[in-house]
């Protein structure tokens, strides 16, 4: 007998849970501006959560998907982007999304049940969230394929979840991703839950990251709370896709903080100590922990912090608040390129449906028809 | 017997199911512990055991197929979909292998399983969570497609449905999962498949309806009443193969017909039903058949539900037109 094949999964370590190193940092790295920039998206995403989950208990946004505990994967991964590669996120992905210039305004229009806020001001080609679970990752593939055919330097960056990797379309794309060379990098959120289903119970795989390997491309784990791990390592895995060496999948081990959705509660399914003890490797304590180390942060610059991100959480949803409801021509204006003349008819029964609903909620003085 | 909600109907008719036939296994994404993100599966796991109640990989195609498989063995899979809009990539496996196992192999092997997701809008849900697909199954041959109005109708049809030997995908409108409780004698009694239910007798028009569009239309059909019309409310309830029996009867005696679901209108069920009053009850009619639906739309995020709705105005109108042909 031969050995015909063999593999390794490395996995990434840089800052430990209690702010000091496990290994050098990288260059970039060195400059403790590029660290605040870095703890400042997290701390602002963590504040926008916060309040969207606040916003919901309150009946002033629907369900939603908090990224608690996770910041440093999505940070960590738009960090390592360029403006001009395309992201295709999943629903909890909200830390990428600011940095790339969504605004929270936007964000909470999505959620608050508006699908203007898909139509943002920021990365005009990156993919709107996707809910259904996995089925963005060969939209990765089109848009990669699309860069490869046109010879240009950009990658398709697309995050999915521990419990995606158990779909068809996921395993699909990276087969095709593997095949073409395609420019894309995938990254696994494994945050341990797909709802009450632990990670367990999707794979007998050791990893997630060994997935890569029978799709003929490298497989890597970095510590997903680890935010400068997670830019250092999907950083190489892209420019490794921009200089045409093909795709990558990266796997950041993090953990779902949060209930599921503010629908869910996971008090259900795992244990109170389980996740207390999760909390002591949450990434933005860490980063906090090993800045104050460096000398680059302090109480007072913490409190500017804080008061400076929670102002533009409220300002964005006092924008958000205020924002005057859709017209209900929206639903119907955009399905098609041109409004095929056959609907016509349609759109001025929604007109008329809708001047019926407002008045009968001016009369009855209720929300409902 | 005892008041319960749709969703407990639910819940009580699975148990009720697993405890009559040891075949039947509950399957899907967190159907055990958790009991199923709407609870219809509650305390199943805990009942009937790790063997009887699966939490799979997150996947419905494979979950699915899985079904076909276990269904061909012997064994009565009814698997849960989350939610509707997660239901497209069973199509492939019911278009190609549920729906046409039996015809293959000429009865050699059966797929006697039920697909069940809760279904429709109105409860202000996230995108993909608020959708009506039923046209899309009851238009696969060999499939049955049911839709419950009601906790005891929950309960009788998902019983039959479980114990039926054909695929049944089991449509739950999730928006009157816990309205309102009704009387349900656990008892195993099912309900007839392929039999729509009058719950409203009249003489003036005819209701056509299912799922959380009955409540509406008996609403509905209560008002006009107050203003001296009577209407019949035909509950479909099985929506392929479809019971044209019924609604012909109601539609010979009333001359009238109003079809109201949620689905957008080109190609849906309100669609065949009014080609089968056009091709077999014409001559009935005293009105056109109106239909009130959804649009030809993405189903609208939860700011623009209310429109996309059918609600009763709506309905009271399309009646109210329809009577103006005497
Ligand atoms: C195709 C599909 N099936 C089911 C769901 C319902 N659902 C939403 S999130 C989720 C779990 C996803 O787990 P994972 O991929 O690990 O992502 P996480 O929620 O942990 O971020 C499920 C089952 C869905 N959105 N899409
Ligand atoms: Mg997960």
């Amino acid at each position: 007998m031969v050995e015909i094949a063999s593999f390794r999964i490395e996995r990434v370590e840089i800052l430990r849970a209690d702010g000091t190193l496990a290994a050098p940092l990288p260059a970039w790295a060195e400059d403790p501006s590029e660290l605040v920039r870095l703890y400042r998206a997290m701390v602002l995403t963590r504040l926008y959560d916060t309040k969207a989950v606040n916003l919901q208990r309150t009946g002033r946004l629907g369900t939603v998907a908090s990224s608690l505990g996770q910041e440093a994967v999505a940070v960590g991964t738009a960090a390592a982007m360029r403006p001009e590669d395309v992201f295709l996120p999943s629903f909890r992905e909200q830390g990428a999304m600011l940095w790339r210039g969504v605004r929270i305004e936007e964000l909470l229009t999505f959620w608050g049940g508006d699908e203007r806020g898909s139509n943002w001001s920021g990365p005009r080609e990156d993919f709107p969230i996707c809910v259904p679970v996995g089925t963005h990752a060969p939209h990765a593939a089109g848009v990669a394929t699309a860069f490869k055919l046109r010879r240009e330097p950009r990658v398709a960056v697309c995050v999915v979840g521990d419990g995606a990797t158990s779909k068809g379309d996921v395993y699909e794309a990276w087969n095709l991703a593997g095949v073409w060379r395609l420019p894309m990098v995938t990254v696994v959120a494994n945050n341990q839950w797909a709802i009450s289903v632990p990670r367990s119970a999707q794979t007998a795989a050791t990893t997630l990251a060994q997935k890569a390997i029978a799709c003929g491309m490298p497989g890597i784990q970095v510590d997903g709370n680890d935010v400068i791990a997670v830019r250092e390592v999907v950083s190489r895995a892209i420019e490794r896709a921009r200089s045409g060496e093909g795709p990558a999948i990266v796997e950041a081990t993090t953990y779902r903080l949060s209930d599921h959705t503010t629908a869910d509660d996971a008090r259900r399914y795992r244990d109170d100590a389980e996740v207390s003890a999760r909390w002591k490797e949450e990434p933005i304590a860490r980063l906090r922990a090993f800045l104050v180390g460096r000398g680059a942060w302090d109480k007072d610059r913490e409190e500017k912090l804080l008061a400076e991100c929670t102002r533009e959480v409220d300002r964005a949803v006092e924008a958000y608040l205020a924002r005057t409801p859709p017209p209900a021509s929206e639903m119907i204006d955009h399905v098609f390129a041109v409004l095929p003349r056959a609907m016509a008819g349609q759109r001025a029964a929604i007109l008329r449906r809708a001047a019926e609903r407002a008045e009968a909620r001016a009369e009855n003085g209720s929300g409902r028809p | 017997m005892s008041a319960l909600t749709l969703v407990e109907a639910v819940r009580t008719a699975l148990a009720r199911a697993m405890e009559e036939d040891p075949t039947v296994l509950v399957l899907g994404e967190d159907v055990g512990k958790d009991g199923g993100v709407f609870r219809a599966t509650e305390g199943l796991f805990e009942r009937f055991g790790p063997e009887r109640v699966l939490d799979t990989p997150l996947s419905e195609a494979l979950f699915t197929g899985l079904a076909v498989g276990l269904g061909a063995q012997g064994f009565r899979p009814v698997v849960e979909f989350q939610f509707d809009g997660f239901m497209y990539p069973a199509l492939d496996q019911l278009v190609n292998h549920a729906g046409r196992l039996r015809a293959r192999t000429r009865g050699r092997l059966g797929c006697p399983i039920v697909l069940r997701a809760p279904y429709g809008g109105g409860i202000r849900a996230p995108e993909h969570h608020s959708e009506s697909p039923e046209a899309f199954f009851a238009h696969v041959p060999g499939v049955r497609t049911v839709i419950p109005s009601s906790p005891a109708k929950a309960y009788g049809l998902l019983l039959a449905a479980i114990r039926d030997p054909d695929p049944v995908v089991f449509l739950e409108p999730k928006r009157i999962y816990r309205a309102f409780r009704e009387e349900v004698a656990d008892d195993g009694t099912a309900l007839p498949l392929d039999r729509a239910f009058l719950l409203r007798e009249g003489r003036d028009l005819t209701l056509v309806a299912w799922g959380a569009m009955i409540p509406l239309c008996l609403k509905a059909a209560e008002r006009l009443a107050e203003e001296g019309v009577s209407a019949e409310l035909v509950d479909v309830a099985t929506l392929k193969p479809l019971d044209t029996g019924t609604i012909l009867d109601s539609v010979a005696k009333t001359g009238r017909c109003v079809i109201v679901h949620e689905a957008p209108p080109s190609y849906g069920p309100g669609a065949e039903i009014a080609a089968l009053l056009a091709s077999e009850g014409l001559f009935s009619l005293l009105a056109p058949v109106a239909r009130v639906t959804g649009f030809d739309v993405p189903t609208p995020l939860p700011k623009l539900e209310d429109v996309f709705l059918p609600a009763l105005a709506d309905v009271l109108a399309a009646c109210r037109a329809a009577l103006v042909h005497r």
